[in-house]
């Protein structure tokens, strides 16, 4: 295990435990952005490139950004005053550790299986786009589909305001 | 007679009370103002009755004539004949019926139609302003369909029947102006104390049927009183060393005394004088009171069963020592009453006491003797009392009348004629005839001669009290309000009638020709002079003729042609007071009844009342309660444990419900930590399952 | 440790932080974040298992976690939309807030 390694996982988990844990929403999204960027890094770092580049334009690109605007249109930047946590929130923090508990033992306890060093493969863009349009053709039809799909349902689903918005002015 | 089967008349007898009592039902069913109809009927009816019993009168006499002429056989059942039918059959015995028609029968026939019919006659006119004359002349028609049906019956259980239904009527007819609470009590009285008798009757009538098993007088030898039952009744011995026989003849006499008014049980009549005066004159003087008197003769053969020769039974020496005690008694009272009415209801019970000393001492003959010519002159006297007050408009004092011998002279007259017959003024009135004949009995009466005194100052005392009255009555000066007037045609011609046959009839029984008792008793009668030489009865007669003589001189000299004031003390209070308040308040009899028996009956109904209401009442209510508890621990049991259980039930899965509703809490976090609860068990599972 | 078996921890490691932000946070949005970080996680997992698992030129691996990239991307941007829609009715993104639905 390369030192590389360690210092990505370390940037990427520092990361998300800051996005959890910070009282101002916004300083969470933008630790979400650097989770996101240290996830981007160790695709690279396991020679996904393609992977990492759409990982960045993707998800720091445009998800980040629309968390952003919802945190924003929902004033969310202003901190509650009962705190951010739940009052229940030990059983869920208990949960999430008897979750990681499981997966670690899994992967601990499967450990002499697991392929040490293998060659890194050849992969070139050329080749994903003939994968794309050639064996998984359909799963990308069905994503576009999809996409539209959740376009339009955005739209609709925050488009009533402004209708809304005149009755309830005009009441 | 016997021979050929009884004969068409015989057949026809159920006639002479049916049709009176057909009558009375269609009367009870016509409306108010039909009173000629009503009157017309009742008086048709009784006329036809009255024809019948003439016929079956005529069909006797002839039979009696040829057989005494003729075949010289002197029996008195050869003239009886029965007509007998089955009513009830329960198992093997029997419960009969009949109608009988010997010479006793048929005189009574005679004399209750007779007489019934022109009282029915005078009141047409005396009930002519009353509003209720139509239930009169039901009333009246359906007693004497009763009164000819106890005088015919020739079973005890039938007589019984008519019995009970003369007392009805006599009950209804006394309370006729029931409006008044004084009529309404003397019938409740008459009916109680009449009551009391006819329970001994009822008695007497179970005990001869359970030992003799039939309740017929005469059966063609196996009748009740025939002699083969009277054999068999005087072997068996019953209480206070009688036979039954005598006990029977005991019990019978009760239920006579009491329709006859003889002491102690005598304090209805008087009081039922608050009846019309027809009333008073049909049942209470002529006819219903004689019933007893003619049950006594009916079951004569029982009273005297057992009796020696020239000696006589304890039944009928009882008979006459009540009879003489009551003539003497009543007698006594009827001296010191102001109330026409009551003087001669008095008088009626005196001479019933008479009666029944005549059957005791004399047979048969001598006491149903009396009791005709008595019916004929007390029928006379009641209606003259009627036509009295009448004219003198409703007055009844004797004290307020006077002088009325000018004002109604036919009443007058006609009221003089039954007054000497019941004195028994000698020789040409019946009275005198048919008392001597009594007091003859007397004189040969073996027991004691104490009766024959007794009787004879009841005849002092008759004729003492008589004439008290009709001085008060009839002369002097009027001392009432309005003047007075005489009645009309339709109540006086039915006096005359009746004072001729109060003349007449004491003929038919001197002892020169004793034709009634030779009649009665199936004898041959002859007219002979000599039977005026029989020992002792012209002594007998000169007495009973002195002693009338001093009883109307003695009252003529205390009351005659005086007339005291309303308000002034009578002539004989003034001689002796104590005696008069005594005699005047009847000798505190009813007082007396009232303190005893009237007493314990109420506190006895106060206990049983209490009895009933706590005691009964409690048990009931008791057991309601306990139901009602019962029914309260149901519900209870009911709401609280099915119902609750229920109820819990339900509530609990409610509960519950709610419960497991709260694992919806509505968070969505919440059901994420769920799934993530799951997933690491699913999780922990495959693992333990791969590895092992 | 294989390095595989290092990825794979690190995922786990990511996955359950998410998971737990996604169960305590009260923000609607942060929960929302939280889940885009599980998404991340299983993204990483696919990747390691393609490049140290047998056949990596078929590619697998790296299709299904390039589509998981554009369905966690329609799928944030339809979320966020309700709750921004859900913040205009209630007022708030409070989470503890919104038990309308409970049973």
């Amino acid at each position: 295990m390369s030192v590389v390694f360690y210092l990505l996982a370390a940037l990427t988990v520092a990361g998300g435990l800051a996005a959890m844990l910070l009282k101002n929403t916004v300083h969470c999204a933008l630790a979400l952005t650097v989770a996101f960027a240290g996830l981007a890094l160790l695709f690279l770092n396991l020679d996904a490139q393609f992977a990492g580049f759409a990982q960045i334009l993707v998800y720091i690109g445009a998800v980040a950004i629309l968390v952003v605007f919802a945190i924003l249109l929902t004033r969310g930047s202003e901190t509650p005053k009962d705190g951010v946590f739940s009052r229940t929130w030990l059983t869920g923090l208990a949960i999430a550790a008897a979750v990681f508990a499981v997966l670690g033992w899994a992967v601990i306890g499967s450990a002499r299986v697991l392929p040490h060093e293998t060659a890194v493969p050849a992969v070139t863009v050329q080749q994903i786009g003939v994968a794309l349009v050639g064996r998984y053709v359909l799963p990308l039809e069905i994503v576009g589909v999809l996409l539209t799909a959740a376009l339009i349902g955005a739209v609709i689903v925050a488009m009533h305001e402004k209708v809304e918005h005149e009755k309830e002015e005009q009441k | 007679m016997s021979d050929c089967g009884p004969s068409t008349i015989v057949h026809l007898l159920w006639l002479i009370p049916g049709l009176p009592i057909v009558a009375s039902g269609i009367i009870a069913l016509l409306k108010q103002p039909r009173r000629r109809t009503a009157a017309t009927m009742s008086i048709v009816s009784l006329s036809i009755s009255l024809l019948l019993s003439l016929a079956a009168f005529a069909h006797v006499l002839s039979a009696w004539t040829t057989r005494m002429a003729v075949e010289r056989i002197h029996s008195f059942d050869v003239l009886r004949e029965t007509v007998n039918f089955t009513w009830i059959q329960f198992g093997t015995s029997n419960v009969d019926l009949g109608c009988v028609l010997d010479p006793l029968s048929a005189i009574m026939l005679v004399m209750v139609s007779f007489v019934g019919l022109l009282i029915f006659i005078y009141s047409t006119g005396y009930m002519k302003y009353d509003e209720n004359y139509t239930r009169f002349f039901c009333f009246m028609s359906l007693f004497a369909g009763a009164m000819l049906g106890v005088v015919i019956a020739n079973s005890l259980l039938l007589l019984f029947m008519c019995w009970e239904l003369v007392g009805l009527t006599s009950y209804l007819l006394i309370g006729f102006w029931y409006q008044k609470p004084a009529a309404a009590a003397a019938a409740k009285k008459a009916f109680l104390t009449t009551r009391i008798g006819d329970i001994f009757f009822l008695l007497g009538i179970v005990w001869l049927f359970s030992q003799t098993g039939t309740l017929l007088f005469y059966n063609n030898g196996a009748g009740s009183i025939e002699s083969s039952s009277l054999s068999m009744l005087l072997t068996q011995p019953a209480a206070l060393g009688l036979t039954a026989a005598g006990a029977i003849g005991l019990l019978i006499f009760a239920g006579a005394a009491g329709k006859s008014g003889q002491f102690p049980l005598h304090v209805w009549l008087p009081d039922a004088m608050e009846g019309p005066t027809p009333v008073s004159a049909l049942i209470h003087a002529a006819t219903m009171v004689a019933a007893g008197v003619y049950l006594i003769a009916r079951v004569y053969p029982l009273m005297a069963a057992g009796a020696l020769a020239g000696g006589t039974t304890t039944a009928l020496t009882v008979v006459t020592w009540v009879g003489a005690f009551t003539a003497v008694f009543a007698a006594l009272i009827a001296v010191a009453q102001n109330d026409i009415k009551r003087i001669l209801a008095y008088s009626t019970v005196s001479q019933l006491g008479y009666m029944m000393a005549g059957l005791g001492m004399g047979g048969i003959a001598v006491g149903i003797f009396h009791l005709i010519t008595h019916a004929f002159f007390k029928a006379l006297l009641f209606l003259g009392a009627g036509s009295v007050i009448h004219g003198c408009n409703e007055e009844q004092n004797i004290r307020r009348m006077g002088g009325l011998k000018s004002d109604m002279p036919l009443t007058f007259l006609t009221y003089a004629i039954g007054m000497l017959a019941l004195c028994g003024f000698p020789l040409l009135f019946s009275g005198f005839w048919s008392k001597d004949g009594i007091l003859e009995a007397a004189q040969h009466w073996s027991v004691a001669k104490t009766p024959l005194y007794m009787l004879v100052f009841g005849a002092f005392l008759t004729a003492f009290y008589m004439t008290r009255q009709v001085a008060y009555v009839f002369f002097g000066h009027w001392r009432g309000g309005k003047p007075a007037h005489e009645s009309p045609a339709m109540m006086t011609v039915p006096l005359g009638i009746l004072a001729f046959f109060a003349m007449a009839l004491g003929f038919l029984g001197t002892p020169a020709w004793p034709w009634f008792r030779a009649f009665l008793d199936g004898r041959a009668a002859n007219f002979a002079w000599s039977g005026f030489m029989e020992p002792g009865l012209l002594t007998l007669m000169a007495t009973s003729t002195v002693v009338v003589f001093l009883g109307i001189g003695f009252s003529w000299k205390l009351y005659g042609d005086r007339s005291p004031k309303p308000s002034a003390p009578d002539a004989l209070e003034k001689i002796t007071p104590m005696t008069w308040g005594w005699l005047s308040n009847k000798f505190y009899i009813d007082e007396f009844y009232n303190m005893t028996v009237i007493a314990f009956y109420a506190w006895w109904a106060r206990v049983s009342d209490w009895l009933d209401r706590r005691v009964w009442g409690g048990v009931v209510a008791g057991v309601a309660w306990a139901f009602a508890l019962w029914a309260r621990l149901n519900r209870f049991l009911d709401n609280n444990i099915v119902d609750g259980s229920f109820d819990k039930g339900c509530d609990e899965l409610s509960v519950g419900g709610g419960l497991l509703a709260r694992v919806q809490s509505g968070r969505v976090q919440t059901y994420l930590r769920i799934l993530a609860l799951a997933v690491v068990a699913l999780v922990a599972i495959l693992i333990w399952s791969s590895r092992t | 440790m294989t390095p595989l078996a290092g990825y794979l921890l690190v995922a786990a490691l990511l996955f359950s932080i998410g998971l737990a932000g996604a169960l305590t946070r009260r923000n609607a949005i942060l929960v929302l974040i939280g889940i885009e970080l599980m998404l991340n996680a299983a993204n990483l997992n696919l990747i390691a298992f393609w490049r140290y698992g047998p056949h990596p030129e078929a590619l697998t691996g790296m299709m299904f976690a390039i589509f998981s990239i554009a369905v966690a991307a329609a799928e944030a941007a339809v979320g966020l939309g309700l709750v921004i829609q859900i913040h205009r009715h209630a007022h708030t993104t409070d989470l503890d807030a919104m038990n309308r639905m409970k049973g």
